[in-house]
């Protein structure tokens, strides 16, 4: 019988780990050699991609597909803004409640939306997050409609100095950013990844051998929403100002994130990535257009969807690129095997999408 | 309680809207298992196009309405065989995706066309005549035909459903699009022709409500989540279940209104969701999905 | 010229290989018996036919017009219709909703919906019940009067036996003899060896997508049957 072992690195992801080392060391150098608005515009950046992963892995992996995600943007928002103003805490302790406080209020959301199938339990996650929204145009000692601002004592207590306040949001949000990017991957090579991907390919495959989809599913979407949760309450302390509208804006904060995984590629770690970097690019160059750069968004995010549903990735997929080692492969280790008619190059392919 | 009555009456024949909003929804869905996202925006669109119309050539907001359901029956058309029809398949990401850009660039494209100025829709004394039903009961004349509307409509699209060749098309195209066109159905044609109804009802819901409310790009998603919530109280697959899924969303909302002004949306939803925890597949469920 | 005739037929599931190189014919008037094994391609076959499948165009010909390549509402207008595998009635729709579909093409001829329900007196009274409350031998006896509806110069029928009862079948197969004795092409797709011999002028058996036999049933015995079914 032929001997084999499981593989996880191809050339192209050994080439990837090395690149993202490079990466990381070069993100974290950052905040000594660049000015201030560019720190702003990484932790804006790192925040997004955070979110991307968020949706990627609920989409892409979990087949939950949510447009509501900014129920738990402004549920962080909020939550640090109870916590910092009526009750004293301080900030960055609120900041690191914030994520656990929107997991806890993720599971009711869940049980009650899960009721849904397919494109309405899409809906279902807007109706969730207008709840979330007009609750909170209701809570008048947060400022009701108009919302409230962080006091000064609050922005102090993170540091009394702006360099320094850069510097703690900075690696915040590159903790994020990279936080989001690691628990997909560290996740999609779990056996609870390896089942998520099992239910995404074929539920009732992965039924029959035991995978419990509800619990895999459940547990996707309350991760995703501590992320979330803590996004928006890093996002919300470092502009200091909340307001409903803006805390539960369905463009901000989904509109953009489900345009940025599209273009990049749905179902696929690298994919929110690409989408962030071409989003803020995309961004920057039609930053005089006003609205009219969500018009070409949708534009692009359409004909993507159309041409080439794994986004922008997928086609790097296609010529078999991967930089994170989330494959298995099964490698044959003697060449001219015993048993006849087995290919030695037979693939396991457990991290691949349907096509 | 005089005013608890004319209050509950009042939510039903909003529930008519609602139910209009919710019938072109629920004939996407039923036919072709599509959610448009964009559909709320499709019925602020129909309610611009019927600015445009009333402007250009000087026909009544109601007049104008033949024109406007021409126009979005074409419309609807165009889109499901230009665009939509490519998308269907397994997969429910590329619809969702595909209309929530859609609904993205609508509510957009609108803005800049239009500006996000509110607009109204004249209709002479239409929205201000009511009727007096004795006792200290009124409604207004605009909300009881826009409930008669609702009716019509409805019964006219089970009418076409089940008692016309076109209809059994549907049904069985819904069913099983493999056999369907085994048979000699025509399925990017059948499926172009629900978008193209769908869209045509659309209008007559864009129409009323400009009508009886004022208007601007961004209320599109709102009108989303009535018609969804309409179609889910009610039920999947019912379109008379729909209109029942209106009218109480409506109550629920008028009911909401009295008790705290802020309160109207928030009513909707608790109901909605009280639905969903109670009766999950909604009060007059048909299909099997 | 025969009515159908199918020359190197290749068909393919994605990657996967369905039929290689399949040769066959059938003259008018004929009912031919197409038998095989599970997953030998006979299903595969029709639904080529049918235009399900994509096949090179003149990998099939009906009445000398190449068809390998069309679209299935193109070629029942042309006046080829089947009854699936697994009889896929339409489950929203009555009993009578589901005949009617079959005229959907718009082919007028000898059967119409009283006809039909004169052919299986049985469906009669149940007009107006929804199409999957019937029995199994019922809802054949719809799907293929479904098919007849259509009017058909040759009609397809896949595994119509399955899963029903002796005596059911025996009913069925009654009816597709006056089907037969009408003047229509009938082929048959049957893994219930017996019954096809017993109604077809000629035979072919399928394995492993290739054609393994062809002949007259008086001319073939069991064991050069058994072996072209089974393989060696």
């Amino acid at each position: 019988m032929a001997s084999f072992r499981i593989e996880r690195l191809t050339r192209a992801s050994r080439i990837g780990v090395a690149l993202i080392a490079a990466a990381i060391a070069v993100l974290a150098s950052l905040p000594l050699w660049a000015g201030s608005g560019t720190i702003r515009l990484a932790v804006e950046i790192f925040y997004y991609l955070a979110l991307a992963e968020c949706w990627n892995l609920l989409a892409g992996y979990a087949g939950l597909v949510s447009i509501g995600q900014q129920a738990f943007v402004g549920f962080g928002g909020y939550v640090l803004a109870f916590l910092t103003i009526l009750l004293g805490v301080p900030p960055l302790v609120a900041l690191a409640v914030a994520g656990p406080a929107a997991a806890i209020v993720a599971v009711p959301t869940a049980l009650l939306l899960f009721r849904l199938r397919g494109a309405y339990f899409a809906i279902g996650t807007w109706v969730a997050a207008e709840v979330f929204r007009l609750i909170a145009l209701q809570i008048f000692s947060l400022g009701g409609g108009t919302g409230i601002s962080l006091p000064v004592s609050v922005v102090l207590a993170i540091s009394d100095s702006r360099a320094v306040r850069d510097l703690i949001f900075y690696y915040i949000g590159l903790a994020v950013g990279l936080g989001g990017i690691l628990m997909v991957f560290f996740w999609l090579r779990s056996r609870q990844g390896l089942a998520l991907t099992a239910i995404r390919d074929s539920e009732t495959a992965a039924a029959s051998v035991g995978i419990d989809k509800e619990r895999s599913k459940l547990a996707v979407y309350v991760i995703a929403a501590a992320l979330t949760g803590f996004v928006g309450a890093l996002a919300y302390l470092e502009k200091v100002r909340i307001s409903p509208d803006a805390a539960f804006s369905v463009v901000d904060w989904s509109a953009d994130v489900i345009f940025i995984v599209v273009i990049g590629g749905i179902g696929s770690i690298e994919g929110p990535i690409l989408g962030t970097v071409i989003f803020f690019v995309l961004r920057g160059l039609l930053a005089d257009y006003g609205v009219a750069y969500l018009i070409l968004l949708g534009l692009v995010a359409v004909v993507v969807m159309l041409l080439a549903p794994r986004g922008l990735w997928g086609i790097a997929e296609k010529f078999d690129i991967h930089l994170f080692p989330v494959q298995r492969r099964l490698r044959f280790t003697e060449a001219g095997s015993a048993t006849p008619g087995l290919d030695p190059k037979i693939h396991g392919v457990p991290g691949r999408a349907r096509q | 309680m005089i005013e608890w009555l004319n209050i509950v009456l009042q939510g039903a024949l909003l529930g008519g809207l609602y139910a209009l909003f919710a019938a072109g929804l629920s004939l996407m869905f039923g036919v072709m298992r599509i959610v448009n996202i964009a559909h709320g925006d499709l019925i602020v669109l129909a309610a611009y196009i019927a600015l445009v119309v009333v402007r250009w050539s000087g026909f009544g907001a109601l007049e104008s309405l033949p024109v406007v359901a021409v126009l979005m029956f074409a419309l609807g058309y165009a889109l499901q065989r230009g665009l939509l029809n490519f998308t269907l398949g397994a997969d429910v990401l590329p619809p969702l995706l595909v209309t929530f850009g859609l609904s993205v660039i609508i509510e957009n494209g609108l803005q800049e066309i239009f500006s996000a100025d509110p607009q109204r829709l004249q209709a002479g004394r239409l929205d201000i005549a009511s009727l007096s039903l004795g006792g200290g009961l009124a409604v207004g004349w605009l909300e009881v035909i826009v409930f008669a509307t609702a009716v019509v409509v409805i019964a006219a699209l089970e009418a076409l459903l089940y008692r016309t060749a076109i209809g059994r098309a549907f049904r069985a195209t819904s069913d099983d699009a493999d056999t369907a066109r085994l048979y000699g159905v025509d399925t990017r044609h059948v499926f172009a022709l629900a978008t193209a109804i769908s869209l045509a009802v659309v209008s007559v819901a864009g129409v009323l409500l400009a009508i009886r409310t004022t208007f601007e790009p961004s209320i599109g998603p709102a009108r989303l989540i009535y018609a969804f919530e309409a179609v889910i109280i009610g039920g999947l697959g019912s379109l008379w279940g729909t209109l029942v899924g209106g009218v109480i969303l409506g109550v629920a909302q008028s009911i909401g209104i009295v008790l705290n002004p802020a309160w109207d949306l928030l009513a909707g939803h608790v109901v909605f969701l009280l639905v969903l925890v109670l009766r999950p597949r909604g009060l007059f469920p048909k299909t099997a999905d | 010229m025969s009515l159908l005739e199918i020359s190197g037929l290749a068909a393919f599931y994605g990657d996967f290989q369905a039929l290689f190189g399949v040769d066959l014919r059938v003259e008018v008037g004929e009912t031919v018996a197409i038998i095989g094994a599970n997953g030998a391609g006979k299903s595969t076959l029709l639904r080529t036919v049918t235009g399900l499948l994509p096949a090179r165009p003149d990998a099939i010909r009906f009445e000398g017009q190449p068809i390998g390549s069309e679209a299935p509402n193109r070629i029942i207008a042309r006046g080829i219709a089947m009854t699936p595998e697994g009889r896929r009635l339409f489950p929203s729709l009555t009993v009578e909703e589901n005949l009617l579909m079959g005229a959907q093409c718009g082919r007028r001829g000898r059967w119409d919906l009283e006809r039909v329900i004169a052919l299986f007196p049985m469906l009669g009274a149940r007009r107006a019940t929804g199409a999957t409350a019937l029995s199994g031998g019922q809802q054949q006896m719809v799907a293929i009067g479904r098919a007849l509806m259509a009017n058909p110069v040759l009609l397809l029928c896949d595994e119509i036996s399955l899963g029903l009862a002796p005596v059911v079948i025996r009913d069925l197969y009654a009816a597709l003899a006056g089907i037969r004795a009408e003047g229509t092409t009938i082929v048959v797709v049957e893994q219930d060896v017996n019954r096809a011999l017993s109604l077809a002028d000629r035979v072919y058996c399928l394995q492993e997508g290739r054609v393994t036999l062809e002949g007259r049933p008086a001319d073939l015995t069991r064991e050069r049957i058994r072996l072209a079914y089974f393989g060696a």
